[in-house]
């Protein structure tokens, strides 16, 4: 019933900039649980398709097995949740207000690499866990010695792109990827910047030549120059570090352009059920950023419940790792109960039985075991590289656009 | 000439982006931030259509062009034209309009994503290689580019050789004297504002055939708009055509020739330039 009524309040809470938290009772005996992510703004689609279905999923789950375990009791969840409009100052408002407010018992993490840095140091002095999912940074040894509840769980920039090195280097080794030149783009954001950075030295160090580097304002509408270049650099592979909108632009245009490449890799979005959607039979062979084992049991089961409850499938990359760490949260509450410290600690000390697998933690708080590159092949998302997880397939050659 | 030509498309991209604000912001004299809104909304019917029904946005449009007409006399009716009767100058009815569309953007943000949900949206419609002159170039891109030139030479033709289209003009050079000879002004601000939604409409439908658009996309659209319509001359049809494919030359020439992290910085470098030298844009007039 609390359930209907925010799904009711959803269009007030889209339309105004920082909606007020409902004043109603709530009963004592309830686990509320706070969310901040964005629902307006650049990082919306994205947290529309990883973030807030699993927030959902998972209470939804939770409460229909009767609630959470805490103390050997069962305690139903509610979720309130504030919409950050893609600004960290909005972020950080709704983390404080779920904190002094709302009273929050757990916040989830927010949605992105720049809003989670933004919040860690308030999740720090109020002393919330802070299981950080869709932030990829380079930072980790800093941030969690700063932060001691942040947790990262989606890996690093220089495992990941490493993880693209290493898939090409692998193609190379078999001999389905002929030459060593690199076409290189990236979208001019802090994301796409930090990679395409990570990325120059490592390609070079696995003997690639980048043949055309280049980066490219974030929402260009017209992304045929960029192609027509690259094309033109005739290179072997082509590695895009993109968001959503210009993952989908670069690919249409390679299409129009008919880019002939052995390997082509766009990052985000390229395993959002939306893609396989758009290009069909194109994508097949295209790589990915992150990945998943569609074929494990768990995962099947979890895109099952993610279908029947909310209505779409889940992407192949940070929803599963996103619900993960939601899975994480509830077993870490049903060992030591609600205190937050000791929820931290015993997240660190601990090994979790998630949808990806057993799960842990090093001495940086960081999660060592990660789908880096993914491929579309014969309309299903497949991990094709990791570091630590199993049911990697072996990686497709790209064959034309057809 | 293959970077003319993507230029030209580009351009063509844009004039439909920002021929409907001009009509608002010049004749009915709304500064209408939530433009980039509604054209959203034209490609979210669009999207809805071809995936429902696999109906060619090329037809959606005359579905979409009259329904924007009708919410876009009504939202001038209801909401903006009590802004107008209290206004008592020009400048205090810019900050009235400016502040009430910004908050009508939010509300249609709201709207579109209780309807249509927050996640991307695009489709493939005609994204095949046609081949001009040796050179490739994006079928949709070049079927928009068409359809913004009937769209701009029948709104030029109507504007500058119709009764109705006189009247316009009138209400654009001036609102006060347009009454004196008998022009219904709040009707003709009326549907010069229902038409700029429509077209804007229009090419939301025509423009999500190639791309990607989410609830929230809205607003990067206004500001082109915005640059363009300064740039071009408010409420100068010829002035925004020009300025639209001006600039999508010089991006794509930027893109292709010096870098494509540039384009952003050459097109605000190009609007400095046009406010520099000619502050009243391209075919603006001389305020009096």
């Amino acid at each position: 019933m609390k359930m209907n009524r925010r799904t009711a309040l959803k269009l007030g809470a889209a339309s105004t900039a920082a909606l007020a938290a409902p004043s109603i009772v709530v009963a004592s005996d309830m686990v509320k649980i706070g969310a901040v992510a964005p629902k307006t703004g650049p990082l919306a689609g994205g947290a529309t398709v990883t973030q807030w279905p699993n927030i959902a999923l998972w209470a939804n789950q939770v409460n229909a097995k009767g609630g959470l375990m805490v103390d050997g009791g069962q305690k139903m969840v509610e979720v309130i949740e504030y919409d950050d409009q893609t600004n960290p100052g909005e972020t950080i408002k709704a983390v404080q207000r779920l904190a002094t407010q709302d009273n929050a018992d757990f916040i989830v993490a927010p949605y992105g690499t720049g809003l989670n840095i933004a919040a860690a140091p308030l999740f720090d002095r109020y002393n919330y866990p802070h299981l950080a999912v869709s932030a990829i940074t380079d930072q980790i040894e800093d941030l969690s010695s700063q932060f001691g509840g942040m947790f990262f769980l989606l890996g690093s920039t220089t495992a990941f792109v490493q993880g693209v090195v290493d898939v090409l280097q692998g193609m190379q080794a078999e001999g389905s990827l002929t030459g060593n030149k690199v076409a290189m783009v990236n979208v001019a954001d802090a994301f796409g910047i930090e990679l395409a950075t990570a990325a120059r030295p490592l390609f070079e160090a696995a003997g690639f030549e980048i043949v055309y580097d280049t980066s490219y304002p974030l929402g260009t509408q017209d992304l045929s120059p960029v192609m027509k270049a690259a094309k033109a650099a005739e290179p072997n592979a082509f590695v895009a570090w993109s968001y959503p909108p210009d993952t989908f632009g670069l690919t249409e245009q390679a299409i129009i352009e008919d880019l002939q490449v052995e390997a082509y890799y766009t990052a985000v979005a390229t395993c959002f059920p939306a893609f396989g959607g758009r290009f069909g039979a194109a994508a097949n062979g295209i790589l990915g950023a992150g990945g998943v084992n569609p074929d494990s049991d768990k995962f099947k089961a979890y895109a099952a419940a993610h279908m029947e409850v909310t209505g779409n499938a889940p992407d192949g990359w940070a929803s599963a790792t996103t619900y993960a760490s939601l899975q994480v949260l509830e077993q870490s509450i049903a060992a030591v109960g609600m205190d937050r410290e000791a929820v931290v600690e015993h997240v660190k000390a601990s090994t979790f039985d998630t949808v990806l697998g057993d799960m842990n933690f090093n001495a940086n708080n960081a999660n060592e075991r990660f789908w880096t590159v993914g491929q579309w092949q014969n309309g299903v998302y497949q991990g094709v590289a990791e570091t630590g997880r199993e049911g990697a397939k072996p990686v497709m050659v790209k064959q034309g656009w057809a | 000439m293959d970077i003319i030509i993507i230029g030209l498309l580009l351009g063509g991209t844009y004039s439909l982006i920002a021929m409907g604000l001009n009509l608002q912001y010049g004749v009915a004299r709304i500064m209408n931030l939530a433009n980039g809104e509604m054209l959203v909304a034209g490609g979210f019917t669009a999207f809805w259509f071809y995936t429902a029904g696999n109906i060619s946005p090329l037809l959606t449009i005359f579905i979409v062009a009259p329904l924007a007409f009708a919410i876009n006399w009504l939202i001038y009716r209801i909401m903006l034209e009590p802004l107008v009767r209290r206004a008592k100058n020009r400048g205090q009815l810019e900050v009235d309009s400016i502040l009430a569309t910004f908050g009508m953007s939010f509300i249609a943000v709201g709207l579109m994503l209780a309807f249509f949900g927050g996640d991307y949206f695009n489709y493939s419609f005609l994204a095949v290689p046609v081949t001009l002159m040796g050179e490739t170039y994006a079928q949709n891109r070049v079927v928009a580019f068409l359809a913004a030139v009937v769209i701009c030479a029948i709104l030029y033709a109507w504007i500058t050789f119709s009764r109705p289209g006189l009247s316009l003009r009138a209400l654009s050079v001036s609102p006060e004297s347009a009454r004196l000879v008998g022009i219904n002004v709040r009707q003709r601000a009326a549907i010069a504002f229902a038409l700029g939604g429509a077209i804007t409409a229009v090419g939301g439908a025509l423009i999500s055939s190639f791309l990607t658009l989410d609830a929230s996309a809205g607003v990067a659209f206004t500001l082109k708009a915005l640059i363009i319509v300064i740039m071009g001359g408010v409420g100068d049809v010829r002035g925004t055509i020009i300025a639209a494919l001006l600039l999508g030359v010089v991006e794509t020439l930027v893109a292709s020739l010096i870098d494509p992290g540039l384009t952003l910085a050459a097109a605000y470098a190009l609007f400095i330039l046009v406010l520099l030298f000619r502050p009243q844009g391209l075919f603006g007039r001389k305020p009096t």
